[in-house]
């Protein structure tokens, strides 16, 4: 997969693939996007980055390992349903509070949860094929 | 201590036992089951007049359940038993194990077997008996196999474990019903509303059938005794503690505490008595059969078992009474034996009773304490087993059973007597074989904590008999529990001249001439070794064979490793069931045409069948990846034109990145690979695809036809921006109102990747060792290019 429109496109297509997944995680509360959506277009902007370059190359642009990225998913989603715990309500009840219109609550950190653990499991798998 | 707090302490202190195992300071740990013993030695007085300790521990109490305890007289002898036994065996098991690595293990389990033993005796709630009576199967499984580099040993291990814990899982069957048919878990209570309204008709049977088999498979009853022979390979302590003096007694316990309660039922006495009688004839002819002391020993075990389940069976007071008193007096003098056994084997280095002899010089505190066991065993005056057996004789006169079972009696203990003497006098005195001479000239005593326990249990044989009066206020508490009913019962050595008498004195004659022809006895038997090949060992072993053939085969036919074949499979079956289904519910519905308003979104269905034909008629792996994305494409579409733009986003991107995964893993294929498919399949590969397809129509045409119910939309659209500050309804329910299945999916998702990376990096590490050391090169790649 060495072609070399991939490669230098893939320089274009990486950092406009991870700002279109944050902006889609951002909005995904009120239009629509969302976590899974996100980390599934940031998983094709590196997939198309990694593919003509071999997996090595993805050390250069991740800096964190895809385990560990799932692992942190999966801890700030837990994490994120605490606050509801410490509310005195049942776990996973978000929190909110509002910064003028701009409300923020626990229910970002869930999906930022749900954004790292697809980006990380799709990574992993993607890791198997191209390393064969 | 309060009964529980006894158990608790037995479970808990396996961790300490295990340090101090570790350790050259094994005899310590005989402490634990001194103080468990002192703690239920406490009991004994009120317990013997006639007192039962109950004790109620909250467990769940949310969920109203609770753990109840109860010590009456059997719970008590049983656990005194448990206990004091187990003081000696582990003093013994100390001296008699070579310290090793094996040493905490064997403890760490000798402990919890005691444990769970004492819980099962003393629960009062039928599941908790459940709960840990395969406990105790567990721990024995772990103690049979001692040694699991021996094939023999694991073996036997498995096969105690097998008949043990399925004889278990029809108990728990029996116990539901049991407990359903009763109202109540709690044994007490179910015996109390027996008394009243007793069981009856089918239900009945079934219960004492099922909780039969559990019991008969844990007290080695015939057809179910050949793992308790097996079980020999185990160390010597554990096959004086488990194997006969408690854990094989569990089954005769369960049988004696549910006696009140299920004794009405009509196959109550054919059943036990049967069994119990067929039991005795097998372990009888087996155990003459064998030249091995541990196996004669286990026989003889298995005889007295199927003693003790007659007798119950029996359901007459004295009956319950002899029960009792004989399983005292066989759990002291067997103890005993298999100790001896275990002392001489230690000694000499062979149980083989045809070369045995001599040994009376070297060892005389052990020839006293396998006399004493021996004396008691063969049922002789003054010593306890005689009462045992006068009271069996009676109990066989007074319940009118047929004259078999007494003959079979007679015979079993004429076969007694014939053992003990074997095992007392062929060992020690008269001569040893040529081969054995040496070692029987240098053999010596053991360490004092090997010869204390059998010379103790032994010489309470003695003890009670001549003092009976110590203990029989207990025991008649004990056969009170049994029988359902309080019962004066008196023992003494001398009744006057009795029909017991008479058939004591035929007993011994008996027993005499067996001893004096043994050999002759044991080569006639010997000559009906050719039916072993249909005996109960070789039936197991071949159901065995069988499961593992069945298991191969199903394999074989179900899991064939083809990815295409599970996909066509299941997707056949389901399409086949769903179709089927609804057709038979009426559930298909042609779907009406309305084409108002439609723009130009009715080119899209004939793109989708476009793309899809073109799938199924590609040659090759390239064309095939592009026109199955141009069908997820054109999907995708279909759902941003009918308002899901989440589902439309999710559908694209999943494409996108397929694309790009299946690119990567062409990238290592030939890239214009033709596929390989032959034509016949690939027709069939169509029809299932095709299939398919049409069901998932038939189901939609099904779905729009119900009116829809908009119940949950309009709760989600009202709360979504009041409740989760949120107007994207999709992401709302994924983050908030549904976290949790979110939060379960996610994590799925990352296990499933976790999983493949152990799979993939597992596989690469097979292969590296299967190349090291191969001169081979070209394919040493793979674990270093790869990490």
């Amino acid at each position: 997969m060495n072609s070399l429109i991939l490669r230098v496109g893939s320089y274009v297509i990486l950092p406009f693939a991870l700002c279109l997944s944050l902006y889609l995680l951002w909005r995904g509360h009120n239009e629509p996007g969302g976590g899974f959506v996100g980390g599934l277009i940031a998983a094709a902007g590196y997939a198309s980055y990694v593919l003509p370059r071999g997996y090595a190359a993805l050390k250069r642009v991740l800096p964190v390992d895809c385990l560990h990225l799932m692992a942190l998913g999966v801890g700030a989603a837990a994490i994120s349903g605490v606050a509801g715990l410490l509310g005195g309500t049942a776990y996973l009840t978000h929190a909110w509070s509002s910064i003028g219109s701009l409300a923020l609550g626990t229910a970002l950190l869930f999906d930022i949860g749900v954004y790292l653990t697809v980006l990380g499991s799709i990574l992993t798998f993607l890791g198997f094929f191209l390393e064969q | 201590m309060t009964p529980f707090a006894l158990i608790a302490t037995g479970f808990l202190a396996t961790p300490l036992v295990f340090l101090i195992s570790r350790q050259k300071l094994v005899a310590l740990a005989a402490l634990l089951p001194a103080v468990l013993f002192c703690g239920f030695a406490s009991y004994l007085p009120d317990v013997a007049s006639g007192q039962v300790v109950v004790q109620e521990v909250s467990w769940i109490p949310s969920l109203g359940i609770s753990m109840t305890f109860r010590l009456d007289g059997l719970a008590l002898l049983f656990a005194m038993l448990i206990t004091g036994i187990g003081t000696l065996i582990f003093l013994y098991a100390s001296a008699y194990l070579h310290h090793g690595w094996r040493t905490p293990r064997f403890f760490s389990a000798l402990t919890v077997f005691m444990a769970s033993m004492l819980g099962a005796v003393v629960s009062d709630d039928l599941l908790a008996l459940i709960v840990f009576w395969e406990l105790t199967s567990l721990s024995s499984f772990m103690l049979i196999g001692h040694e699991p580099e021996k094939t023999e040993a694991r073996r036997s291990a498995q096969q105690g474990l097998l008949i043990t814990v399925g004889g278990g899982l029809a108990m728990l069957a029996g116990a539901v019903l049991l407990g359903s048919a009763a109202g109540t878990y709690r044994i007490s209570e179910i015996i109390a509303s027996t008394a009243t309204n007793p069981l009856t008709g089918a239900t009945a049977s079934a219960i004492v059938i099922l909780i039969g088999i559990g019991a008969f498979s844990k007290s080695a009853q015939a057809p179910l005794h050949s793992w308790l022979a097996n079980a020999m390979v185990a160390p010597t302590p554990v096959s004086a503690y488990l194997h006969s003096a408690t854990m094989v007694k569990l089954g005769v316990y369960l049988m004696a505490r549910l006696n009140p309660a299920l004794s009405s039922a009509p196959l109550w006495t054919p059943l036990l008595v049967t069994i119990g009688t067929l039991t005795m004839i097998t372990g009888v002819i087996l155990a003459i059969r064998h030249r091995d002391l541990k196996r004669i020993l286990a026989y003889s075990t298995v005889v007295s078992l199927g003693t003790l389940i007659t007798l119950i069976g029996m359901g007459h007071p004295i009956a319950a009474f002899a029960m009792v008193v004989f399983l005292l007096v066989h759990a002291l003098y067997k103890a005993a034996l298999f100790m001896v056994a275990g002392i001489i084997d230690h000694a000499t280095g062979t149980r083989d009773t045809a070369i045995l002899g001599g040994l009376a010089a070297r060892m005389p505190t052990t020839l006293i304490a396998a006399c004493l066991a021996g004396l008691s065993m063969a049922g002789l005056p003054p010593l306890l087993g005689f009462m045992g057996k006068e009271l069996i004789y009676e109990a066989a006169l007074l319940s009118n059973m047929s004259l078999i079972v007494m003959v079979v009696a007679i015979g079993a203990n004429a076969c007694m007597v014939a053992i003990a003497a074997v095992i007392a006098l062929r060992c020690f005195v008269g001569r040893p074989q040529a081969e054995l001479q040496e070692t029987v000239q240098a053999a010596t005593e053991p360490s004092i904590r090997m010869w204390m326990g059998p010379l103790i249990l032994a010489a309470l044989g003695l003890v009670f008999g001549l003092l009976p009066g110590l203990i029989q206020p207990f025991l008649v508490q004990a056969a009170a529990a049994v029988q359902g009913e309080s019962l004066p019962y008196t023992l003494s050595l001398w009744h006057g001249i009795t029909p017991m008498l008479a058939l004591s004195a035929v007993t011994l004659v008996a027993g005499a001439v067996l001893f004096f022809n043994w050999d002759l006895v044991q080569r006639t038997l010997n000559r009906l070794s050719p039916l072993d090949r249909w005996g109960p060992d070789a039936l197991y072993d071949r159901a065995l064979d069988g499961l593992m053939g069945f298991a191969e085969w199903q394999t074989r036919h179900i899991q064939t490793g083809s990815l295409r074949y599970y996909m066509s499979v299941s997707m056949g079956l389901v399409s086949t069931a769903v179709v089927l289904t609804m057709w038979l519910s009426d559930g298909a519905v042609m779907p009406t045409l309305d084409l108002d308003g439609v723009g130009l979104e009715v080119v899209l269905p004939f793109l989708l069948v476009g793309a899809s034909i073109m799938v199924l008629r590609s040659r090759s792996i390239v064309q095939g990846i592009i026109s199955a994305g141009a069908v997820g494409f054109g999907v995708a579409v279909v759902f941003l034109l009918d308002g899901a733009p989440d589902l439309a986003f999710t559908q694209f991107s999943v494409e996108a990145l397929s694309v790009v995964i299946l690119l990567a893993i062409i990238g290592h294929m030939p890239f214009r690979a033709p596929d390989p498919r032959p034509a016949g399949q690939r027709v069939r590969d169509a029809v299932v695809a095709t299939a398919f397809g049409l069901m998932f129509a038939v189901v939609l045409f099904g779905v729009v036809a119900i009116p829809f119910d908009e119940a949950l939309s309009d709760f989600f659209r009202a709360a979504s921006v009041p409740q989760a500050h949120g107007r994207n309804l999709v992401n709302v329910i994924i983050v908030d109102f549904r976290a949790l299945d979110t939060l379960g999916e996610i994590t799925v998702l990352a296990l499933a990747a976790l999983a493949a990376v152990t799979v993939f990096y597992s596989g690469q590490h097979i292969v590296t060792r299967r190349n090291n050391g191969a001169p081979a090169p070209a394919t040493a790649r793979t674990a270093t290019d790869a990490l």
